[in-house]
């Protein structure tokens, strides 16, 4: 009898959650954190940002970035305390703490973007 | 160039010493010779009682894995010349029980191996005449995991491995990739349930230090995240499809 273990949906998900963190999340802090403070591009106006923010699409491209990433960095903190720390007796804790902040931060995450 | 070097090789009696101390021994330091051959030297012309493993000294037979200056290496394949002045601290390889000296206990390993059914596994009854065919590019899928010596070189690097001995482990995931790539083979349904296992692949964390300490580029960490995929696929597939589509 086949064990049936979430392992694989959440390595899934941090995978595509490394995959997307790593190709989006630098794109974004170079833009909004290094050449639009410094001039080196002309920045949007605050309108034309807020109208992009709003269209459905984006929110649901920033939604799922949010989201991945959050399982991303949830299953590498929980290995992070399993085996860095030698936590891994205190596992269940562990797991309902990461993942749930994972599934906390994509609420909020997902809450912030509907108000948008 | 000095004409010796300073062997510190750990020494284990059980029954005669409670626990293991280091012995040195000074070797003739010389351009060709590797650690292994400064261990023949005391074996041969110092201390008879020192015990290694040890066979084809060309990198072949995978016995003479060793840690020297705190590396897993194969101890034919490493130069006195390299760590010149010295000394040279060579200790049995970590995350095994010792036996005696630098000879280590892969009774585990030997007993997983098996698990994973590194062999070629057949549908067809009964074999058909001949040979089964195989393409250079069907080959090349699955060659570099043929590489392995099972040297336990990578068991020895894994730092999974030394927190959860119940870890399936470098080569053997490695080895049953091996076969599960052969376009001869038709066996991975069989090794699914032992790889997919949370001792299986889900074990690993990907340090890559196996791929590191690998002296045949076998690449063991490719080939467990490549398995993770592969059985990441099935999980998703099991959970949307009907049993009969699968």
């Amino acid at each position: 009898m086949r064990r049936r273990s979430p392992e694989p949906l959440v390595w899934l998900l941090f995978s595509a959650g490394g995959m997307a963190a790593a190709l989006a999340v630098p794109v974004l802090l170079f833009l909004f954190g290094v050449a639009f403070p410094l001039g080196w591009l002309p920045s949007p106006d605050h309108a034309h940002l807020l109208s992009l923010l709003r269209s459905p699409i984006t929110k649901v491209v920033l939604f799922g970035l949010c989201v991945l990433a959050l399982f991303h960095w949830a299953h590498r903190f929980r290995y992070t305390l399993y085996d860095g720390l030698r936590l891994k007796k205190l596992s269940g804790l562990i797991i309902l703490l990461c993942y749930g902040g994972a599934l906390v931060g994509s609420a909020i995450a997902g809450y912030v973007l509907l108000r948008a | 160039m000095a004409d010796t070097i300073t062997l510190q090789v750990a020494r284990y009696r059980p029954g005669q010493e409670p626990e293991p101390v280091f012995q040195s021994y000074d070797v003739p330091l010389r351009k060709e010779w590797a650690v292994l051959d400064g261990l023949n030297h005391v074996k041969d012309h110092v201390d008879g009682t020192l015990s290694y493993r040890w066979s084809c000294r060309m990198g072949i037979c995978g016995s003479c894995g060793m840690t020297v200056n705190g590396s897993p290496v194969l101890s034919c394949a490493t130069f006195l010349t390299d760590y010149a002045p010295g000394p040279v601290r060579v200790e049995p390889l970590r995350n095994f029980p010792v036996v005696r000296d630098l000879v280590v206990d892969i009774t585990d390993f030997m007993a997983k191996l098996p698990s994973v059914k590194p062999w070629l596994i057949r549908d067809d009854e009964p074999e058909p005449e001949g040979e089964y065919l195989q393409t250079p590019g069907e080959l090349d899928d699955y060659k570099k995991f043929s590489m392995c010596i099972n040297c336990m070189l990578c068991y020895s690097a894994c730092p999974v491995y030394a927190l959860d001995p119940a870890f399936l482990g470098p080569a053997a995931i490695a080895l049953a990739q091996r076969y599960n790539l052969d376009s001869r083979d038709e066996g991975a349904e069989d090794r699914r349930d032992v790889l997919s296992s949370a001792e299986g692949v889900w074990a690993c964390t990907f340090v890559g230090e196996c791929s590191t300490a690998c002296p045949k580029g076998v690449d063991p960490a490719g080939a467990i995240q490549r398995y993770k995929l592969t059985a990441a696929t099935h999980a998703v597939k099991d959970f949307l499809l009907p049993r009969g589509a699968r």
